[in-house]
């Protein structure tokens, strides 16, 4: 690593701990109707949205209705994403002339996008027409990500408040996020990547001769706007197949900073948010302090072992799969960023990336997506862990566990483990019938132990709804293409579902007020308590699969042996 | 059967019949109600198959056997530490128990008086009980007044008295009548009063889990399902890297294997331990001469964090005692406190003792130097207010001394054709506002001065208020005196907050306050009128001493009627949860030990080079000896683990008054990193021992 590489990590991990406060007060402010800065831009949009849709932002809901708006909700745009990509061709904007989709590959890109996920079995150019990306895909980046965000949202009404059963109104939530967090923002960096030089058009692709003589296709498209929204919604749904390796999706040094910053932003800041929202900035500190933790100790591993010396090859780090422009310490903060925030964009092969680095992508995606995590969802992925944490150790101090003062009882205790089964129910069960039937196994490019890590970090990011891959492995098939979707439903709805039960035990709640006896959520003590609870949890769930993956592959790369 | 018999753990009698009760509740219908140990016990069933069938197909496996005897174990150490819990909790409750058996009654009818057994008594009946008989059960004297023994409960020889009306109504069965006669109204049905209510929690049958037991539970099984899930997906991710490394996949992982590594994943521990951390706790109240109506009220006495104290009795000496004496104008203090001491010699109430005793501390007077004397002594009544003597000297005078309230005295003194002092009036009421009683001295005519009674505060009681604030917990002490005198013992008890001219209306409203506020209330009590309060608070304690209704509302009955007990009900109910918590961070933190001896283990051919050991050899940190003795290992601390930690179970963690920060660093250091390394070493230790005899 040179001097340069270190700077440009360190100057990320200080950019994101500068505009957390920044831009987690903005969106407090959203929330709460506060005046802010964007309230004369697009308030009146959101009235006229209200009045058109017919809702009243001021009538709270319980815990129940919200989940069923929710649901609604996601399964309508669930059913217009499927459907418009299985007549694609009747549709306009198809320039290329592009075929209906397969049913079962328009199930999971459906499923996909409406859970935030952006698995993408399918090559973005090759496959779908710009309606499609535009009127669907783009679409659901925005409204899956302020999904994410209403959640968490109505978790913290759920935590602050007391005897009621109001956790507040989804459609006003998910407008708000849209119109006041997730459009400006990505209007903004639109128009930065498009500076960059990203394609904004709706040209049909073009065809030039390359310098050897050959002919090479040039896809076009409206790329900036969407992958804008990809990198902040945390969805990662490439324009392109190569999603960020492309030059026309990330042309510059710059551009590639500041895409890999705006998976982390919006999540970073929630925990800022988080905490004005509960009435203390420590308690959203002390959150943003275990994810970041975690977050460099992935790094850390991952860099440490990409700039290890290869046994096999016996030079200094592999570029195999990597993009020459970017070079390893970029595609490494890439590769920690996208699968700790499941993102799931890529800018490098992380198939290439060496056994440890690839089993810190895994592990990033196996511990819930809560290392940032999605937007909202990595947050109300770390209100699970956390839930568990207070009540495993809370009972040490001698008194009933609570957090905010409020008591966690049997009910949030089996929410939590709900929400904590779904996800290692789809890696393990899914990954175990890939592994021993010949529609999972034929799929495989690579043999031993690291096609095995394709499959478990296929349904690890199905499950983590991260999106990205391992690559190696074709995934457009009937069984992939079912199972990963399945997968993504169980690990979104999975936890939002318990989660806001969670939030609407809560919220109807009192508040116990804080003393000496209190079990304190806001120290570096309980920030420690809850990473070994998320390791020791996810570890025990999922060493035996990874030691028979990562860790073998590893083992034996030092011995040698390849795959 | 003495307390130190029944609390030491190596009570013969009870360990035979935890021994035999261990075997008894392999009954599948009463191991469900565990789902951790049951799932222990559904291996155990699947391993002793594969024994079995081992030895009909002609490859017996001593590996499999070894295995099976080891996981019966596992759910027989589970079984034993439930078993002896109650056990202990059972011999606790026969104890109390055995005075009561074979009790008669004499039932009224009527005006007609019938004789029958004890057990026959229904709700509502009326029995008559004369010295010498035993109270048949639980009730409340409608006519009459008695001096009790309840030494049979309470262990107390005192008697104590019992009468209709007031707040000394209630009168527990199993206690004898010494004096006098009394009808009582039986105010429980046969089977229901409370000690039979105590014996029915500390019994498996009636048992039943408490929230936080519950939600321990689940946390519990849920935990136990991912590792279900992580365990029965093994094979199949197992059977492709055999695949891969060229292996045949009959190599694949035994049913006796993985259930050995899914037994020693899943919180066996804590799951195992779990209700005798429970009984013990009610068994520990009972230790302490509480009878708690439920277990749920057990544990939410660790989560009181506003204590209502009663002044008398619990932060203050029962009595008042006299501690200075101040003297008119031209009066010495030593004549002042001569005049009073001799003037309360026949005053035998507590007060008068303690003006004798001052006198005595401070002029070392001895009352009996004046007995030489011509004395007659006036004693103190309830009329006259007043105590004293008449001396007659020398001469033939005759002296009255008198002692005593100062409206009394004044009287006195005016009938002599005195008159009391002004500046007497003016530290009478100064001492009045101040909170102390004063008592007024006079001989014939003339004022000698002020004797100043005060309320002692308990010794030590300061420091206890002082802990319960580093534990978070505010203490509200509640007293009929007026704001001045209630606020100066406030201060030098050292209490949070006090509620002066506090009536049983103004105890209710005030804990509705506080609940409202999201606190939770405990408070001890006795009267009728404190019924309401006591059933409102999330901890009420009801004094055996106190009335029936009291005893109803509460739940739980000190049977010593001592008011400072409510702060040990506090300690006894966060130990409780403490040893929950500990226990389950010690489970869990075992685990990774554990992976680190069986992942090894069962992967040592995969990718296997041409020595046949595979790369995943090197999470072998332990060492072990073989794959065979390593998971033997695991499986034999697994179970051994429970066994060593039942007396833990049972006595609770130790509990030091700590802030919850401090308590949380003491035990996570214990029981979390020592959960994390103790595995690393008995695995080892265990292994070692194996491989000597093989």
């Amino acid at each position: 690593m040179t001097t340069l590489d270190i700077i440009q990590v360190l100057l990320f991990i200080a950019l994101l701990i500068g505009l957390t406060p920044v831009l987690g007060k903005y969106m407090y402010k959203v929330f709460t109707g506060e005046k802010h800065i964007m309230l004369p831009v697009f308030g009146w949009l959101e009235k006229l949205i209200y009045k058109f849709v017919r809702v009243n932002p001021d009538n709270e809901t319980n815990w129940k209705s919200y989940t069923f708006g929710l649901l609604l909700f996601n399964m309508v745009g669930f059913l217009f994403v499927f459907l418009i990509q299985l007549f694609q061709a009747q549709l306009p904007l198809n320039p290329s002339n592009l075929a209906n989709v397969s049913w079962h590959s328009a199930f999971n890109t459906a499923v996909s996008f409406m859970t935030n996920t952006n698995w993408q079995g399918y090559g973005g150019e090759i496959t779908l027409s710009y309606f499609v990306q535009m009127i669907g895909l783009a679409v659901q980046n925005f409204v899956s990500a302020a999904t994410g965000i209403a959640v968490i949202i109505a978790v913290l009404r759920g935590i602050s408040r007391k005897n009621t059963d109001k956790l507040g109104n989804f459609w006003s939530d998910l407008t708000r996020s849209t119109l006041y967090i997730l459009l400006p923002l990505s209007i903004l960096f639109a128009v930065v990547l498009v500076g960059q030089g990203v394609v904004q058009n709706f040209n049909s692709y073009e065809t030039v001769q390359t310098l050897q003589g050959g002919e090479q296709v040039l896809p076009m498209g409206p790329a900036a706007s969407q992958i804008a929204i990809k990198q902040l919604g945390t969805n990662g749904g490439g324009f392109f197949n190569t999603n960020s390796a492309h030059p026309f999706e990330n042309p510059t040094p710059f551009s590639n900073f500041l895409e890999m910053f705006a998976i982390l932003i919006i999540s970073a800041s929630l925990t800022y948010t988080y905490g004005k929202m509960v009435g203390s900035t420590r308690q959203g500190w002390t959150i943003f302090s275990v994810m970041m933790m975690l977050f460099v100790t992935g790094l850390t591993i991952s860099l440490y072992s990409e700039y290890s010396t290869n046994p096999v090859f016996g030079h200094l780090s592999s570029m195999e799969g990597k993009e020459t422009r970017f070079g390893i310490t970029n595609s490494v903060i890439w590769s920690t960023s996208t699968t700790a925030a499941s993102n799931g964009s890529v800018n490098a092969m992380h198939d290439s990336l060496s056994p440890l680095a690839g089993m810190m992508a895994i592990i990033n995606i196996m511990l819930g997506e809560i290392i940032f995590g999605g937007v909202g969802a990595g947050l109300y992925g770390m209100f699970v862990f956390v839930i568990l944490t207070v009540f495993i150790a809370g009972l040490m101090v001698g008194r009933t566990p609570e957090y905010m003062g409020k008591k966690v009882g049997a009910f949030e205790v089996q929410m939590a483990i709900i929400a904590n089964l779904s996800t290692s129910f789809v890696i393990l069960i899914f990954t175990a019938w890939a592994a021993v039937s010949s529609y999972g196994l034929t799929s495989l490019n690579n043999a031993g132990p690291h096609g095995f890590s394709e499959i478990l970090y296929a349904f690890s990011s199905a499950a983590g709804n991260n999106g990205s891959a391992f690559a190696g492995l074709n995934a457009n098939t009937l069984f992939y293409n079912l199972t990963l979707g399945i997968g993504m439903l169980i690990g979104r709805f999975g936890v939002i579902i318990p989660v806001l039960a969670i939030a609407g035990s809560l919220a109807g709640k009192n508040i116990t007020p804080n003393s000496a006896g209190t079990f304190r959520t806001d120290t570096w003590l309980f920030a420690g308590l809850l990473i070994a609870v998320i390791l020791i949890v996810g570890g025990l769930t999922y060493f035996p699969a990874l030691s028979l993956g990562p860790i073998i592959e590893h083992l034996l790369m030092n011995s040698g042996i390849t795959f | 059967m003495s307390t130190r018999q029944i609390n030491s753990l190596f009570n013969k009698k009870i360990l035979l019949q935890a021994t035999k009760d261990s075997f008894t509740k392999l009954n599948p219908v009463i191991l469900i109600k565990n789902p951790v140990i049951f799932m222990v016990g559904i291996g155990s069933v699947l391993t002793t198959i594969a024994v079995i069938s081992g030895i009909f197909s002609g490859n017996f496996s001593g590996f499999n056997l070894q295995i099976a005897i080891w996981l019966w174990f596992t759910v027989l150490f589970a079984n034993f530490s439930e078993a002896i819990a109650e056990g202990r909790g059972k011999a606790q409750a026969d104890s109390l128990r055995k005075s009561r058996i074979q009790t008669m009654a004499r039932r009224l009818v009527g005006d007609r008086e019938e004789t029958i057994a004890a057990p026959e008594l229904r709700k509502g009946d009326v029995v008559i009980c004369d010295a010498g008989d035993v109270i048949p059960s639980d009730g409340e004297v409608v006519e009459g007044i008695a001096s009790v023994d309840e030494s049979a409960i309470t262990g107390e020889s005192a008697p104590v008295i019992r009468e209709s009306g007031g707040d000394r109504s209630a009168v527990t069965g199993g206690t004898k009548v010494i004096s006098d006669r009394i009808l009582i109204k039986i105010t429980s049905e046969p089977g229901d009063n409370f000690i039979d209510r105590m014996i029915a929690l500390v019994e498996g049958a009636k048992r039943q889990k408490t929230p936080n037991e519950i939600a321990l539970s689940i946390l519990l099984a849920g935990l136990s399902i991912i590792f279900l899930l992580a365990v029965v997906t093994l094979p199949a991710f197992f059977g492709y890297s055999l695949s891969a490394s060229g292996l045949p996949l009959s190599q694949n992982l035994t049913i006796p294997v993985l259930i050995a590594l899914l037994v020693c994943l899943i919180p066996t521990t804590i799951g195992g331990l779990l209700s005798a951390i429970g009984i013990s706790g009610m068994d520990r109240l009972l230790q302490r001469n509480i009878i708690a109506t439920s277990g749920k009220a057990i544990e939410a006495a660790g989560d009181v964090d506003v204590l209502l104290l009663d002044k008398t009795g619990t932060i203050t000496l029962g009595n008042r005692m006299a501690t200075n004496f101040f003297p008119a104008d031209g009066v010495s203090e030593s004549d002042l406190a001569h005049a009073a001491q001799l003037s309360s010699l026949s005053d035998e109430t507590p007060e008068g003792r303690s003006i004798v005793i001052l006198a005595k501390e401070k002029f070392d007077f001895r009352g009996k130097d004046i007995h030489q004397k011509n004395a007659v002594f006036i004693p103190f009544t309830a009329q006259s207010k007043m105590s004293g003597v008449n001396l007659t000297d020398a001469k033939g005078i005759v002296h009255q001394i008198r002692k005593g309230s100062s409206e009394a005295i004044r009287s006195f003194i005016l009938n002599g054709n005195g008159f009391f002092p002004k500046k007497m009036e003016e530290k009478v009421s100064e001492l009045a506002r101040m909170g102390a009683t004063p008592l007024v001295v006079a001989e014939d005519n003339k004022i000698l001065g002020i004797i100043q009674l005060k309320d002692i505060v308990k010794g030590g009681i300061k420091q206890r208020f002082a802990q319960l604030r580093s534990m978070g917990i505010r203490t509200v002490m509640i007293t009929g005196d007026n704001a001045l005198t209630a606020a100066a013992i406030a201060a030098e008890a050292g209490v949070d907050d006090f509620m002066a001219e506090a009536t049983p209306e103004d105890k209710l409203r005030r804990i509705r306050l506080e609940q409202a506020n999201g606190h939770l209330v405990g408070m001890i009590g006795d009267g009728t009128n404190d019924a309401p309060a006591l059933a409102q608070a999330d901890i009420g304690i009801a004094m055996n001493s106190g009335t029936q209704a009291a005893r109803e509302a509460g739940n739980m009955v000190d049977l010593d009627s001592n008011p400072t007990k409510l702060i040990e009900v506090v300690e006894v109910g966060k130990q409780l949860l403490m040893t929950r918590g500990a226990l389950t961070t010690f489970s869990i933190a075992n685990d990774v030990a554990k992976y680190f001896a069986i992942i090894p283990a069962i992967a040592v051919s995969l990718y296997a080079g041409k020595d046949g050991i595979g790369p995943l050899s090197a999470l072998n940190v332990m060492n072990l000896g073989s794959p065979e003795s390593a998971i033997l290992s695991a499986v034999i601390f697994n179970a051994l683990i429970i066994i060593l930690l039942v007396p833990l179970a049972l006595k609770g963690v130790p509990y030091r008054p700590v802030s919850a920060n401090t308590a949380l660093i003491r035990n996570l250091v214990i029981y979390g990193f020592g959960g994390i390394i103790a595995p690393f070493v008995g695995i080892k230790i265990i292994d070692l021992t194996i491989n000597l005899f093989t």
